[in-house]
């Protein structure tokens, strides 16, 4: 009995049913869960931009969250001219299925970032934007936009909310990131987010964004503090890498081309 | 192996027999997925699953898998096992799987659950075996809820995310020690607790390799 399983038929059998069995098990689980796993990574993302706009219920469930996002308009914006397109210009028929993060790594749908220029860090970015906006009466009164750039360890992935004037900061948060707990893991810290309510992204001449972050806390007599934020303490490198990417979003080569159209109406 | 009983190989692993405090296995996971009480505890129900039926299972096939192989049959079913947990917890607790992310596929790569495949399932039988993967997930478990414990309460001055010691950071009083949210810390935590583990068993202390010979030369000054 010892010496008759060691063959090498029997090894190869004993290899090849263990094989099947066990991708039957994983593949099951894989498609029976699936569905579940859809909702939560959806729900996620929604959590996420409500909270970012600051419109996050404490301890919401998920039937809370769904009927407040679903106020939100979901449109895709080409960043090259600030218009919107349609869903079909990117082969989805629902633009809550278009995934931006994806699309910047096909070169067919996304632009490579000279890098004088990539002060995101992000090598390259997407054609279309997913963005979210808000209206009541017709008038638009926020826009919530995704961000992402390199902190010190790790991308930071993340949404910020504009008022209807698309100038100032409603809210400003980060859902992925991998920075060092406790330091650039503040970024996470809600007193820290909360300074970022009421900060305006322009100048005067609504084109370059100027937002700084800045050493020593933003007293309230400070030159420009409708401008800067206090930088976290401890993470110089995750701080300038929050900075660098807010103005790379908020400028030219990001969403500045379609903020200006839509201010003007053009869109 | 001949007198094994339930109770022993149920119990044995968390106190006498601890597979991180003894053995020193499974060092990596428990730096990486200590900082919060919550992420810890969904981690260790993660591994007792997967050391349970990874031993339940390698114990049934035990008498058909070739000597050639069995490592690699052993790897098939835990791994298979990671995966099915994986998925499971992206479904039911996604929250937490986000924050355990590779570390619950990598337990895959966890001594403790391919030790004991190899070291007891393949020599006993299924409820046995079980048994001692429920055990020996336990004494993981223990552990890394000791060092959870210190480091939350320490580090960010919460208990499962519920703020006991208010930080500086929120406007509180406590300044928290931003070393025990880091993983090296966990380290200093293991050691104490060794330390502590094996004054109160002192028959886990090992033999020294060798010992220092007095000295007696007298040098010249």
């Amino acid at each position: 009995m010892a010496k008759s399983k060691e063959t090498v038929s029997r090894t190869l059998i004993v290899a090849l049913v263990l094989s099947i069995v066990f991708s039957v098990v994983v593949s099951t689980a894989a498609v029976v869960l699936r569905p579940a796993q859809i909702q939560n990574q959806n729900l996620d993302i929604k959590t996420n931009i409500l909270s970012a706009a600051g419109m996050l219920p404490q301890g919401a469930g998920a039937e809370e969250i769904e009927e407040i996002f679903s106020q939100f308009e979901v449109r895709l914006v080409d960043l090259e001219t600030g218009d919107y397109v349609e869903p079909s210009y990117v082969n989805v028929q629902d633009p809550m299925k278009y995934d931006m993060y994806k699309a910047a790594s096909d070169p067919e749908m996304s632009t490579n970032i000279p890098s004088s220029e990539d002060k995101a860090g992000i090598k390259r970015r997407p054609n279309i934007a997913k963005i979210y906006t808000l209206s009541e009466n017709g008038n638009l009164t926020r826009v919530v936009l995704p961000i992402h750039g390199y902190g010190l360890w790790s991308t930071l992935y993340g949404f910020v909310s504009l008022e209807g004037d698309l100038n100032t900061i409603e809210g400003l948060g980060f859902y992925a990131h991998a920075e060092t707990p406790g330091l650039g893991g503040e970024v996470d810290n809600p007193r820290w987010k909360s300074q970022w309510v009421g900060k305006e992204l322009y100048g005067d001449d609504k084109t370059e964004p100027q937002i700084r972050l800045v050493k020593g806390g933003v007293g309230a007599n400070a030159a420009d503090k409708e401008h800067k934020v206090d930088a976290l303490s401890g993470a110089t490198l995750t701080s300038r890498g929050v900075q660098q990417l807010v103005n790379y979003w908020m400028g030219d080569r990001g969403y500045a081309p379609f903020l200006k159209k839509l201010r003007e109406g053009e869109v | 192996m001949a007198d094994v009983n339930a109770k022993q190989v149920l119990f044995e692993p968390i106190f006498s027999n601890n597979p991180i405090g003894l053995q020193i296995l499974g060092i990596c996971s428990a730096l990486a997925v200590t900082t919060s009480m919550n992420v810890t505890i969904v981690m260790c129900l993660s591994v007792i699953a997967v050391t349970a039926f990874s031993n339940l299972a390698v114990s049934l096939v035990r008498t058909q898998i070739p000597g050639s192989i069995r490592i690699i049959v052993q790897m098939t079913i835990i791994a298979s096992l990671v995966i099915v947990v994986d998925q499971i917890l992206k479904a039911y607790a996604y929250e937490i799987s986000k924050q355990l992310s590779v570390f619950v596929g990598l337990i895959i790569t966890n001594c403790i659950v391919m030790g004991r495949a190899e070291g007891f399932a393949m020599k006993n039988g299924p409820w046995l075996s079980f048994l001692d993967g429920v055990g020996n997930g336990m004494g993981y478990s223990i552990m890394l809820l000791f060092v959870a414990f210190f480091r939350e309460l320490l580090g960010a001055g919460s208990l499962f995310g519920v703020t006991l010691l208010t930080p500086v950071n929120e406007g509180g009083w406590y300044i928290t020690n931003g070393l025990l949210l880091l993983p090296p810390s966990a380290f200093f935590i293991i050691g104490l607790a060794i330390w502590g583990l094996r004054a109160w068993k002192p028959e886990q202390v090992e033999e020294p390799d060798y010992k220092m010979s007095r000295h007696t030369h007298k040098e010249a000054f």
